[in-house]
Order: structure tokens, then sequence, then C-alpha cells
């Protein structure tokens, strides 16, 4: 649990760059780590902080795939359709997370609990046709397995603590962050002066 | 399990006494001598294992050497890619130099009484799928045993997170040998070692470095390039989380060459297990006095930052790449200038391929002529390959120039599997092509791949089998390229929607002789008159498709039909097409 509120959080993080040249792309990087996307409020907060125009800042953040503007769920489904994948079949795993979650490319559940995306390659070819959600990476999905990797995840929703087996390397941070969808967004933005 | 290093490092003497401390250990991995009475197990950590749960079979393997208090015994170990990807969790026992694979947490136990018995557990070994002979050790598998790891030399050998471990394997020991000669000098080294760019393009690494140390700008900058975009490839990636401090070492090698103090590493956000374990090298070689000011007691001084890429397949075009760096959206500019003379902030920048810098300490430790001795005549050294698609071995290889695609895919790569047979292989990622079987003895060399419609490009090998599309593959390129266009010249973000427009129409059987002949004219015109490698490599998917397998299109417009039953109206399971939106992940 963060103790700092997120736009102290984010202060933090502009402290920490804000004064090295080309650190924008890290700055948003990190504040959509803080906020789960990019509203335009951050956005105006960073451009007013950083000094740089909010027309540069909402340009660099349409420009990159990595960038989101609109709040995701809890769990980032995404489906590999790299070449690789896309020979052994990840378009058709990939037409059964839409059946199952009745969502198109890019949509996230009503409950904000999955969004659905196809990306590009992950580099972990060798396990094609690959998903990953959020950190976890799964290989050699096959349609027919899209219904039991839904389910664990939808177990880890049900429990507050669960013990999960972690799949990746890397302490997955993702599980104790704050999504936090607009309707509960109550904390305003303080000035930026 | 990070080694700290205390102190820093001033003296070649000091590595050589880092290097014994810990050489022994990593002698006994390479099966040269016995370490009494102690058992090494490496388990692999790359992205591959990891998701097929190495990270719960080492927590099980030190619990259970825990358990059975033989931690004086049996040390298990974390390393990077071995390259046997689809087998994973792969774990392999030394000093015997037993290879498992596909251990899972539940073998842990047998893993260990095999050790303790000295026996080992063939169940968890390797099993031929033609011979069905289970080979013990490592080397007596052929997928290992007809590569030449060079640039790989020490991924699967040595803890990545662990700077004495690369000392022990000579690490940092070119860049010590090169502090005390003149800059010209190693750039005529890489020069005569003929190494050339591993990007894909193949631009003499030596002549690059030159026309750099020569630009009269100040202060210079080193860039290395690991925003592998390619969809297939995955070999930048293995040698960042196996050896970071290879490229780190070629960077500063490079940095001293060129006349620069500050070094970036463009790498994408979506590899965060390379970007952690490059922080973590970053630090360490700060920590021993190997990046930093004064590196080695000398007066060079050299640094390296990381600077994440977001997702965008152009930014691996280096003046795109530059923009990216410097926090602005990610667009080409034409060249010249090259980033040789005006490149990040409009001073000289080198920009080199992860694996181009890491070929450079082995250039320098073994000498120029000992690498231009391996290869072909235009392409000397070796190249890394990620192997994927219809073959049975996937994963990572490396093989000396000149090696033919026939012995990649059907020698280390297994052949095609479910016995169905060959049809395609694909090279170079969307700039590159498909070569048919009548091109499988084409050995891997920058200009035998191009004069067979392909390019070497970056190393994606992604194998076809009968049941992959042509039409439809060249479709899939397209819809990439398209996606990933970035609008700022006309003949990319129009011409590659029109190309695909025109396949579109194709795949599902309404396309006329006519259109044929307009995507084959404007794929001409596209290469011709686009600002940078993106739009001006993006119809080659379509061009070399139309050279080898023309008769396919031909059969989805005059007999309305898709020979391999992909494309609409022929019937394959969940054989619906849509429009591939690329986004990235995280």
């Amino acid at each position: 649990m963060p103790l700092l509120g997120n736009y102290a959080r984010l202060d933090r993080i502009i402290n920490a760059y804000a004064r090295q040249p080309g650190q924008l792309i890290r700055i948003l990087h990190q504040a959509q780590e803080i906020f789960g996307y990019l509203p335009p409020e951050v956005q105006a907060y960073l451009a007013a902080k950083l000094n740089i125009p909010l027309a540069e800042i909402a340009g660099v953040v349409s420009f990159y795939s990595l960038f989101d503007t609109e709040p995701k769920g809890q769990f980032t489904i995404s489906v590999c359709l790299g070449t690789a994948c896309y020979v052994k079949g990840g378009d058709e795993v990939f037409e059964a997370f839409k059946r199952e979650l009745g969502l198109d490319d890019d949509d996230t559940t009503p409950d904000r609990t999955f969004t659905l995306r196809s990306t590009r390659c992950r580099g972990a070819c060798g396990l094609a046709p690959v998903v990953a959600v959020n950190d976890d990476i799964f290989g050699q999905v096959e349609p027919d397995k899209v219904g039991a990797i839904l389910s664990h995840y939808r177990k880890l929703i049900t429990q507050t603590e669960t013990e999960t087996e972690p799949t990746h390397e890397r302490e997955s941070k993702r599980q104790d962050r704050q999504y936090q969808p607009p309707r509960e967004y109550q904390e305003a933005p303080p000035s930026p002066h | 399990m990070s080694a700290r290093a205390n102190a820093k490092i001033a003296s070649i003497s000091h590595l050589e006494n880092i290097k014994k401390r810990h050489l022994p250990l990593i002698e006994a991995r390479l099966g040269r001598s016995q370490a009494p009475g102690e058992h090494q197990v490496l388990v692999c950590a790359g992205t591959g294992c990891s998701s097929s749960g190495s990270h719960g079979l080492r927590e099980e393997l030190k619990r259970q050497v825990e358990a059975r208090n033989l931690k004086d015994r049996i040390k298990i170990i974390k390393t990077g890619c071995f390259g046997f990807c689809k087998l994973g969790p792969v774990a392999v026992v030394y000093p015997e130099g037993t290879f498992y694979c596909q251990v899972q947490r539940q073998d842990a136990d047998d893993l260990i009484e095999g050790i303790v018995q000295g026996r080992p557990v063939a169940r968890l070994l390797y099993q031929d799928p033609v011979t069905h002979s289970r080979p013990q050790r490592l080397e007596e598998i052929p997928f290992f045993g007809a590569q030449h790891r060079l640039v790989l030399r020490n991924c699967g050998h040595i803890n990545p997170e662990d700077i004495n471990e690369y000392i022990a394997r000579d690490g940092y020991r070119a860049l010590a040998e090169v502090l005390g000669c003149p800059a010209q000098e190693i750039i005529s080294a890489i020069k005569a070692s003929g190494l050339r760019g591993r990007g894909g393009a193949g631009f003499p690494t030596g002549r690059k470095w030159e026309l750099t140390a020569n630009a009269s700008g100040r202060p210079k900058y080193v860039v290395c390039n690991a925003d592998e975009g390619d969809p297939g490839a995955f070999m930048d990636r293995s040698i960042l989380e196996g050896d970071p401090h290879s490229v780190l070492e070629g960077m500063a090698i490079a940095g001293y060459a060129i006349g620069a103090k500050q070094g970036f590493v463009y790498i994408r956000a979506e590899y965060p297990v390379a970007v952690d374990r490059l922080e973590r090298a970053i630090r360490q070689a700060r920590r021993a006095g190997l990046l930093g000011d004064n590196i080695l007691g000398s007066d060079f001084s050299f640094d390296v930052e990381i600077r994440l890429g977001a997702g965008a397949f152009v930014c691996g075009e280096e003046t795109a790449l530059l923009r990216s760096i410097a926090g602005e959206r990610g667009e080409p500019r034409p060249r010249p200038p090259y980033p040789a003379q005006a490149g990040l902030w409009g001073k000289p920048t080198l920009v080199n391929n992860v694996e181009t810098l890491a070929n450079v300490p082995a250039v320098i430790t073994n000498g120029p002529q000992w690498y231009a001795s391996l290869g072909t005549e235009g392409s000397k050294g070796t190249k890394v390959f990620s192997l994927a698609g219809s073959i049975n071995n996937t994963g990572l290889i490396e093989v000396p120039m000149g090696t033919t695609l026939r012995e990649i895919i059907f020698g280390i790569g297994g052949g095609i599997p479910g016995g169905k047979s060959f049809k395609a292989v694909q090279t170079g990622g969307p700039s590159g092509g498909c070569l048919p079987a009548e091109k499988l003895d084409t050995p891997v060399d920058y200009e035998a791949l191009l004069e067979a419609g392909s390019i070497m490009g970056s190393g994606g090998l992604i194998v076809m089998d009968e049941t992959s599309c042509m039409v439809d593959i060249a479709r899939f390129y397209l819809e990439f390229a398209q996606d990933e266009s970035c609008g700022r010249c006309t003949p990319c973000r129009v011409g590659t929607k029109r190309l695909l427009e025109i396949l579109r129409r194709i795949t599902a059987f309404e396309a006329s002789l006519e259109d044929l002949k307009i995507l084959e004219d404007l794929s001409h015109d596209i290469k011709e008159s686009s600002l940078c490698g993106l739009g001006q490599t993006a119809p080659n998917p379509i061009l070399s498709t139309l050279r080898y397998f023309r008769p396919e299109y031909e059969a989805h417009i005059r007999d309305k039909r898709c020979p391999a039953g992909v494309c609409p109206g022929e019937v394959r399971q969940g054989g619906a097409r849509r429009n591939l939106v690329s986004g990235t992940a995280m």
C-alpha cells in the first residue's frame, strides 16, 4: 500500500528525472505505473511541472503504444500476434479470448477486471503462441487453455490475500498496485506551483 | 545472490585476482576441471524458462538442498538462456554436464537425489525425437553440438547478475587492454576483423567507428540499439538477459575508441527481465570502477544510462531512435547527416546493435585475424539466430557465417514437426523476405541472402510449413508495417495502406490480375521513395513471395481458392481474419 498520494509519488519521479535531458518517456512510463493510465489531467500536470507544452506531451503519449489514455482493467491480457505466434495459431487464441470475454481488441470489461489487446512480438517466440497477463507470461497457449487462464485470475480478484506462484523473475509489483477508476478518482490534481 | 564488488578495480592484476577466485567454479561448469566434491546446478532464468516455471524450480531446489544439509556440496545457480527454449525449464548439473529439460518443481527432489547417488535421472534427460536416444551431456545433443558460441559464450554458463563470474570468463579484460593503446589502433583492429552491423544492414562496424571518431562535434555519444522490434526475433533480449556485461564492455571500448564519455542503451520497456539485469550490471560495473570516472585507474571516464523504448517499431531506425532517446516522438529524419556526424542532440553519435557490441570484447581479446578467420569472404564471425515457427527445436542458436539455411533448419532445428513439409523460411522480419525450399542451400551471409531475395536482418528465422499461405503471410507483414508506419512520409503512410487493401482483396478472392500488377508496381515505388528503412523495406515480403510463390497469388485471383486453406472461404478452424492492431503490453 503506497503511503503517499499518487501526485506526491509523481512529484518524486519528476524530481528524480526532470533535470536530465530526454527523460520524458521514462517519467510518462512511471506516471502510468502510478495511475494505471495517463488521463488528460495527469498530462496537464506534467506539462506544467516540466515546463513542456501540453501539445508536446500529448504528441508523445499518442505516438507510443505503451501509453494508454483510457483506464485499463486490473489484468491486461496481451495476446502476442508476432510472426511466430501467428504461424502457430496465435490468432485463434486471440479469438478465443474475445469470445470468452465478449471484448474486442483494446477493450476493457465493464467491471474493469480484464483488458484485452493484441501485441507486437514479446520475444518469447520459442514458446509460441504466447499470452501475457500483466507481467506473467504463458507459453504454448492453445485456445482450449483460455478458460483456465481466465479463471486463475478471476480467483485472484476474489481472494484478497493470495499466494500466487510468480511465473516471472521479477516480483510482480502490479499485484498491489492501485488502479483507480475515475469514478472513485477523488484526488484532484494539486496546483503545480 | 547479487555479488557485491567491494572495491574499485584499479588494474589488470586486480582483475586477474578476481578471476583466480571465481574461475574454479566456472571451469568445473565447462568440464575443464573437477571442483572437489562440489556440484552446481545451473537453472535457466531466461524469459522462456521463467514463463514455464524455472523460478519455482530454483526455489524448490534451494529448499531441498537446505533440507538435506547439502549447502556446501550443491550450489544452485541462476543463468541466462541456454537457447533451448521449447524444452524449458532447463537445468544443467556440473561437473557431469548432465542436461535436464522440462524440469518441473516436483522433479527437484529426484534431481538432487540423482546428484547424491551419482546417477542421472533418466526421465528428465533430453530425448531425441528421431532416434529416441537419451544423450546425457549437453554437447551430445545435436542442437548444441553444431553451434559455434562466440557472442553467446557466457549465456547459460555464468550468472548474469554476478559481475565476478563475468570477470572470471576474462570479462573486462579487453577493456583493460585497450586503455593503454591509441584509439586509432582499436578502430583499425575492428576494421581488420571485418565485423559488420548485426542490426541487419551489415554496415562495416570499424568504418562507422572511424566516421564517428573523425567527426568534429563534442561531446560524442555511444548508443546501443536494443529496440529489437522485429516480430520473431529475440537474440538481443537473450544476450542482455544472459550476459549484460559483454554489451557494457563493448560500449566502453567503443566509447574509448571514438572519444565518448557517455553511452545510452535504448531498450524496449516490454523486456522487463532484460532491463532489470542491465540495470544491475550497470550498478555493479560502477561499483567496481569499470564504468564511471577514471576506469581501471586510467584517465578514461565512461558511463552508461538506460532509456526505455515505448513500443514503436520505427524506433529501431537510428534517426527515429535518437529522437526517442531525447524524449520526443520517434519519427525518422532524412540522412545525411548520419548520426556519426550529427546524432543525439546534434552531436556525433555511434549507434550499434546489441549483438554487434557483444562481439567487440571477443574481437579485442582474440585478435582481429582470429575473428576474420571465421565466416565467409564478405561476412565475418558468427551470427545469432532465433529459430521459431514450424520447427522442432525452437530457440536461440549461434553459427558461423556461411552455414546454410538447410543446416540450420534441418540440422540444428531438427526439421519440421508433425510430418509436415517445409514451405518457406522468413528471414529479416518485416523488412525481409520468404525463401522457398530451392533456396535452402543459401549460406547465411549478407550478400548471399540479399541475392536470394531476402536480407540477413537482425536474425529472426521463422519456418513455415504447408499449412501457411504465403499471400496471408505477406498480408500479415503489411498489416504490421502499415500499423507501425509513423506517418511522416506519404509513400509509406499511404502506400502501405494501399498495398494492404489489395492484399485483403486477394485473400478475400475479390481481386483481379490488374490488382496484382498494381501491387507489384506500387511496391517498387514505395521502396524507392520512402523516407526511412521501414518504408523502403516494407514491400519486401510482397516482392519475395511474388518471386517464389506467384502461383499462390494467381490461385487466389483466378480460381478463387487458397491452396493452403487459410484464407476466407476455405474451412479452417478459427480462420476468421481480422484487422490486426498491434499494441504493446504493460
